[in-house]
């Protein structure tokens, strides 16, 4: 917690606050990132290994290869969360499911699934970019940004 | 009456003549699935949203307590319940169906104790002669509501607590034999400035160690009185923060009759984080464990300090911090 946000808090609060953190269990963070690593790794070699099988069996270059290969994790990762397997995954991976394109898909398919009561237009379409939403939203921005930083510099004679 | 700031006492001691509670799948893995009347194998229970599902088990809890009565519907003059849905929505369309007089409370998880505590007024004041109190809480609606879609993968910390999915309703009624509620303390808001979602132990411990010390303090008792004093879902974290509270505080409640419904509902070896939580946690484990241990002679006086969490999805979004509540109710039983 920032210092500005306790400062508001008056002393009897802040004294709880310590006494409280002292009781309370920490997140296990080194086991985390290990899980993450692990998980977040296999992920990325069962990536590898269907961008692997286009390539060799299909007609796909390397460059190519990489929208069907997306395709597959995310039909992956949107069975496993319709099957309710994916978030029992996810609570012992953490960051190691989340990060990925797995992850992406996860948090678009669930919401689908959990709004899916409120009808098809106001439920499922209103409600399916309710995580996900978050993530276009900057990551449009941030490749705006990055592409008018890149063009400037291009303007002013760099390469 | 009122004695000392904030706790009624109740010359009448209304009786709890009826009491039921309903669970769902994972409840029934739990170590006190005996205690339950009526056990759902599915999330669902036939219904099309877990919304309907709340509703449904909140409508068969109060059908069955008055069916256990030998009453009729008729025969209850008011329902007091709330549950943890936006606009209380599983209680009033149970009121709905039941068509019984309806009071909706909202109390968070310390809702259970509320409705409780206001049905034994209701008697005591001789406003009523037959009150139902519930209260409900689904695991899967209250996740909707107030954390991400339940398939989202996202990683629990340790100090997170499982919303039970359970029921409990319990028929207050006058000059008949049971378990007799003797009185009630309700609890002030306490906030100390915890504004984590995923740790409400934290903070609602201080609510619960302020109104049992209330309860105490107006009824001029020791902890000692009681065989039990359960808190409703502070979960191992806030339970442990509880009890050194109390140590701090120089107030004696000796370990081996505190505990919380949070931690008797669910066995170790079930995946629950720091324990269960919801007002359907403190309602199934009073209503159905706590008062059959009574029955059979275990205990003669609990005292049932239900905790609540007052925050809303949209107060955690803009920062605030987490105000949180408890209420108390002492019931006796005595063949």
């Amino acid at each position: 917690m920032s210092n500005k946000k306790k400062k508001k808090l008056t002393p009897v609060q802040q004294e709880y606050q310590k006494f409280a953190k002292e009781r309370e269990p920490k997140r296990p963070v080194a086991v985390n990132m290990f899980r993450a690593f692990l998980v977040g790794g296999t992920i990325c070699v069962i990536g590898q290994l269907i961008s692997d099988f286009f390539l060799w069996n299909f007609n796909f270059t390397e460059k190519t290869v990489g929208n069907p290969t997306v395709a597959v994790l995310i039909l992956i990762s949107v069975i496993l969360t319709s099957t309710g397997v994916y978030d029992h995954i996810a609570q012992w991976a953490g960051a190691g499911t989340a990060v990925p394109v797995t992850g992406f898909a996860n948090s678009i398919a669930s919401a689908a699934i959990e709004h899916r009561s409120e009808g098809y237009v106001l439920g499922v379409g209103g409600n399916m970019f309710k995580l996900a939403g978050s993530v276009i939203t900057y990551g449009v921005f941030a490749a705006f940004v990055i592409a008018l930083v890149k063009t400037t510099i291009t303007m002013l004679g760099g390469s | 009456m009122l004695r000392g700031h904030q706790t009624w006492e109740f010359k009448s001691k209304p009786v709890i003549i009826s009491t039921s509670v309903v669970g769902g799948p994972f409840e029934a893995q739990g170590p006190l699935a005996e205690d339950f009347d009526i056990l759902h194998g599915d999330l669902y229970l036939g219904q099309d949203s877990y919304e309907k599902a709340e509703k449904k088990m909140l409508e068969e809890a109060c059908e069955n307590a008055v069916e256990k009565a030998n009453l009729k519907k008729e025969d209850i003059q008011f329902f007091l319940s709330g549950d943890l849905l936006n606009q209380i929505t599983s209680s009033s369309f149970t009121a709905r169906t039941l068509s019984v007089p309806y009071i909706g409370l909202f109390g968070a998880c310390s809702t259970s104790m509320e409705s409780l505590a206001l049905g034994s007024l209701l008697i005591e004041s001789k406003a009523a002669g037959r009150v139902l109190c519930g209260a409900v809480s689904h695991n899967a609606a209250a996740e909707k509501q107030f954390r991400y879609p339940n398939e989202y993968g996202a990683q629990k910390p340790p100090t997170a607590q499982w919303t039970v999915t359970a029921a409990g309703a319990a028929i207050v009624s006058r000059k008949e034999k049971g378990p007799r509620v003797t009185s009630a303390t309700i609890g002030r808001v306490v906030d100390m400035g915890l504004s984590d979602p995923f740790n409400m132990g934290a903070a609602m411990a201080p609510a619960a160690v302020d109104t049992i010390t209330a309860h105490l303090r107006d009824l001029e008792i020791t902890a000692r009185y009681y065989d039990l004093i359960a808190t409703g879902d502070l979960g191992k974290v806030g339970h442990n923060i509880a009890a050194d509270l109390f140590k701090k505080h120089g107030i004696d409640v000796p370990g081996e009759i505190f505990t919380d419904c949070g931690l008797l509902i669910y066995s170790d070896d079930q995946c629950v984080f720091s324990g269960g939580s919801g007002c359907g946690c403190s309602a199934a484990v009073t209503y159905g464990h706590i008062l059959n241990r009574m029955k059979k002679g275990e205990f003669k006086k609990v005292l049932i300090v239900a905790t609540g969490a007052l925050l809303s999805p949209l107060t955690y979004q803009q920062k605030e911090s987490i105000p949180c509540i408890a209420h108390a109710v002492s019931i006796e039983y005595d063949q």
